[in-house]
């Protein structure tokens, strides 16, 4: 079927069998690989977009879904050369190590931001659950996010 | 802390400095390739038929029926395979594909390779596999007795892989007459890596002959030469590029996917072949932490001073050796942790058995003989009546003392700095008052334990890398980074060492990852080396570059005075060379533009000293790593509360005074240790691996539990520095130290808190809550 869909800001239309799944479409089909797959059952939130501003999981998306909606994916995240305030954070705090949670977990903060502009460390926590990092412990991941926050708030952007 | 400092900012991050990783910057905006990244122009998929059973004779297999369906270009068997079918890095024992025996139920036994996801999955299913089942072995014990089903009939040793003693002073025998005295015997279970890249890679001929891969591996030097001698395939032929790994913890040391994937591409007509595990082919065919079943007894006299210990030690390796017999010599090596003890016996045993294969994993037996020593200390400081921390300190090894399996600690020996900044933080001095304040249905408790960890290869295998850079005409300096990054960020401490030396500012830097075409041969991403061996041989390479530059930018200059310049005048800084007595500078990129292409690459060899001690017992383990010379140390203590309603035992906090020599990157050393300290967490509390009769039951995410955001809590890092002089800049290595003393710290902590232990297994609520139940503390206020 036909597929028209806002990804990145840009409109397109993608012709695919409407029960292809969002991550293969988007990784194999549209080239953008920085949507990550590591469980293919929605326990892990490495596929994180985010569809009409809400953190989904690709894996476990069928690609008829993303008709009409508005889809972000972490390419989408800063125009290129350029640093969102949360991946600049998840920089300069070391909250990045292997990075393949990274792009999902930067999704995950972008709506949690959204609902959440001034989070405790204990709402980062619960928000970014569904999110699984092997690498870090996820202690800097926090210290990223809180950052970015403080950032956001103090109207630095 | 770096704060919000702009990420553009031209500045030189030296040494000892918060540099933000290079690599940090393209996996943010996800513009970093990983090799499952990669779906090549007209690529093939590859997908494996595995074991049904855990032990029988593959008799006949039939592919017909798959062939035929539409869209699958080719199915392979052993019979494919030219060389040895053996892969393996001691011991050559584990097939590509099965040909005669399947040994676990992750066995492979066939190959696909197919146009699409849906032709394979459609083929595999259709493979038809003639087995005669034979007798298995799951159980560790049962392996070793008479009549036990045999593994590997050609084996001498029947399902034992190796066996060995170590034996100082006068061992067990005066154990009976010490003052005090303890035993615990304790069950480790598996442990899977979980790195969330699965094992993934692609693969293609050349049209010069030669197999080019792109693969998810900590070793790809060494991978070609596994490869070569399994297929029969010249080393030569053998192209291997390691990109960033999402992950590795040991699971990717050595060949996972990269058999597979030459064979296919060796008949897939030319076109390039992509495998990537699913989450479930990951668990079934990976491997694991080794099981351990311990047996230990130490005993000290009336003052507390140890006298005596005795370990027995079962490890399973499951189906294949894998690095079973390296993970065994350094659990044997650290068997005592960091005390001295004059008379101690250790023996151990590593048994094949029909489970899943087991390997190395992060700690690489470590985790599991501080998990039996850390406890069985603690119960002695128990019938004692000692002071947890009072028990350690007096009997913890200094520099010049003899660990307790005989091994003379020549270099930095950081253990008692640990425990007095353990011993003087608040959480250990306000822990009674913690205890005492628990909320209703909540018991408090508060446990520690000390560790050693030891670094590189020891003796007997060399522990080399060769470090290689190159600046290039526009004044850009280029890593070349023969070891791989999995995920630690090694390859941009690299740049920050070539950095400091060259006075050059981070912007300038760029990292060519393993290729085994470009970046020269290193050994593997591996044994808390990995900085230590290169982080050497890249200060050579970079003082080489640095001297040149230097001497070319003095000619340049004397040219402009009209006389001759002292290289010693010259001093680099960022983007120029300055001769400081005449103030006139030279701009980097034109110094570089004078110098030949070959002057401008500078590579620089290096070796690590090895402990050439002879030691008396224990000599069959030297080949695979006994004794070291490098340790690492390390004192932990969390904070527990378990829930009496519910057997949950949550970390409240987490402290970890670690000795890994001076610190590179405060940063990149605080996410090795944080990082280690979650695994070991998990280890402890949620990652139950079960396997009935061979068959894995925890096989996903959904039933195979890490932990998340909520159970890790923020952690406290007290780093102790001495300055390790082998060391580049004084540095040890970082890398396992963070998760060796985390499951017996919490072991501590829930005995602090009911009065009981665990003795098999993680501690998972379920557990708990027996043991509360069998207490009377089960729904206590």
């Amino acid at each position: 079927m036909t597929l028209n869909f806002i990804l990145n800001g840009n409109p397109i239309s993608v012709e695919t069998p409407p029960d292809r799944r969002v991550v293969d479409l988007l990784r194999e089909d549209l080239g953008l690989s920085g949507t990550k797959e590591c469980c293919g059952s929605g326990e892990c939130g490495a596929c994180t977009i985010l569809v009409d501003g809400e953190s989904r999981l690709s894996c476990l998306m069928l690609a008829a879904q993303l008709e009409d909606r508005v889809i972000l994916t972490i390419e989408g995240v800063a125009a290129n050369g350029e640093f969102h305030i949360v991946q600049q954070a998840f920089v300069n705090h070391g909250a990045v190590q292997c990075g393949f949670c990274t792009p999902g977990m930067i999704l995950a903060t972008l709506d949690l931001l959204r609902r959440i502009p001034d989070p405790t460390r204990e709402d980062v926590r619960r928000e970014l659950s569904g999110n699984l990092c092997r690498c870090t412990g996820y202690q800097k991941i926090v210290d990223a996010v809180m950052a970015a926050a403080r950032i956001v708030n103090g109207g630095a952007r | 802390m770096l704060g919000n400092k702009n990420i553009q900012n031209n500045e030189v991050w030296e040494i000892g400095c918060n540099a933000p990783r290079i690599d940090a910057f393209t996996k943010v905006t996800g513009a970093e390739i990983f090799a499952a990244d990669l779906y090549p122009e007209g690529f093939l998929w590859l997908g494996v038929k595995r074991s049904e059973f855990p032990h029988a004779h593959v008799l006949a297999i039939d592919g017909s029926a798959a062939g035929n369906i539409a869209g699958v270009v080719t199915i392979l068997t052993y019979k494919d395979i030219k060389g040895s079918n053996r892969l393996g890095i001691f011991e050559k024992d584990q097939p590509i594909l099965a040909d005669k025996t399947v040994r676990h139920y992750g066995d492979a036994v066939a190959l696909v390779v197919a146009e699409s996801k849906d032709s394979l999955m459609a083929a595999l299913a259709a493979i038809r596999v003639e087995y005669e089942p034979l007798p298995p072995v799951f159980d560790p014990e049962a392996a070793l007795e008479a009549g036990a089903p045999i593994l590997h009939p050609t084996r001498q040793d029947g399902n034992a892989l190796i066996q060995s003693e170590i034996v100082c002073g006068d061992g067990a025998a005066n154990l009976g007459k010490c003052a005090f005295r303890a035993t615990v015997k304790i069950q480790t279970g598996w442990q899977e890596h979980a790195f969330l890249e699965t094992q993934t890679g692609v693969a293609w001929m050349e049209e010069d002959g030669t197999l080019s891969m792109t693969v998810s591996t900590q070793t790809p030097f060494r991978d070609r030469l596994e490869l070569a001698e399994a297929l029969g395939f010249s080393p030569a032929k053998i192209h291997v590029v390691a990109p960033s790994l999402g992950g590795g913890f040991g699971g990717k040391d050595g060949v996972t996917v990269q058999g597979f994937l030459a064979l296919a591409a060796m008949h897939s007509g030319g076109r390039p072949v992509k495998i990537w595990y699913s989450r479930e082919e990951s668990i079934l065919a990976g491997a694991k932490r080794h099981p351990l079943r311990a047996e230990y007894t130490v005993g000290c006299d009336q003052d507390g001073v140890l006298q005596a210990l005795s370990c027995q030690l079962l490890f399973d390796t499951g189906a294949y050796a894998s690095l079973g017999s390296e993970v065994f010599a350094l659990a044997m090596e650290h068997a005592g942790g960091p005390y001295r003890i004059p008379n101690v016996s250790v023996r151990g045993s590593v048994v094949y058995t029909n489970n899943p294969v087991s390997g190395a994993f992060r700690g690489f037996g470590v985790p599991q003989v501080a998990a039996a020593m850390e406890q069985v200390m603690d119960e002695l400081a128990k019938a004692g009546g000692f002071d947890p921390i009072d028990l350690r300190r007096q009997n913890a090894v200094r520099r010049g003392d003899t660990s307790p399996t005989g091994v003379l600690l020549t270099q930095t020996t950081g253990l008692l700095e640990c425990l007095g900044q353990l011993e003087r933080h608040p959480l250990w001095r306000q822990r009674k008052n913690w205890r005492d304040e628990a909320p209703d249905f909540k018991l408090r408790g508060v446990g520690i334990a000390a560790v050693c960890h030891s670094v590189g290869f020891g003796p007997a295998i060399a522990d080399y890398a060769n470090a290689k850079l190159e600046i290039l005409t526009d004044g850009k300096i280029r890593i070349y980074a023969g070891v791989s990054d999995m995920g630690q960020g090694n390859a941009s401490t690299y740049a920050q060492i070539a950095g400091h030396v060259l006075c050059q500012p981070h912007e300038t830097m760029e990292l060519v990852l393993p290729d085994t075409a470009r970046t020269l041969p290193s050994a593997s991403s591996s044994a808390s080396r990995t900085t230590f061996t290169y982080g050497n041989a890249m200060i050579g390479a970079a003082e080489l570059l640095r001297d040149r530059l230097r001497a070319r930018a003095a000619l340049m200059i004397s040219f402009q005075l009209l006389h001759s310049v002292p290289v010693e005048d010259i001093t680099l800084l960022p983007g120029m060379a300055k001769h400081l007595p005449s103030g006139r500078g030279v701009p980097l990129p034109l110094v570089a533009a004078m110098m030949d292409a070959s002057e401008r690459t500078a590579t620089y060899s290096y070796t690590c000293p090895v402990n050439d001690q002879l030691i008396s017992s224990g000599e069959n383990l030297r080949m695979h790593g006994f004794p070291h010379r490098i340790v690492t140390y390390g004192a932990q203590l969390v904070t527990v509360e378990v829930d009496t309603l519910t057997g949950e035992t949550s970390v409240c906090d987490m402290l970890n005074c670690v000795d890994a020599g001076r610190i590179l990157n405060p940063q990149v050393y605080e996410q090795q240790v944080q990082g280690g300290a979650a695994q070991g967490l998990g280890y402890a509390l949620y990652e139950e691996f079960v396997v009935l009769d061979g068959r894995i039951l925890t096989g996903d995410f959904s039933t195979y539990i890490l932990p998340t955001a909520l159970d890790v809590p923020d952690m406290v890092t007290v780093p102790v520095t001495p300055n390790e002089k082998e060391g580049p800049f004084g540095m040890k290595g970082v890398g396992e130290i963070g998760i060796d003393g985390v499951f017996p710290a919490i072991a501590n902590a829930i005995a602090d808190a009911t009065g009981s232990r665990i003795a098999a297994g993680t501690m998972s609520a379920e557990k708990v809550l027996a043991a509360l139940h069998q207490t009377g503390q089960e729904c206590r206020l």
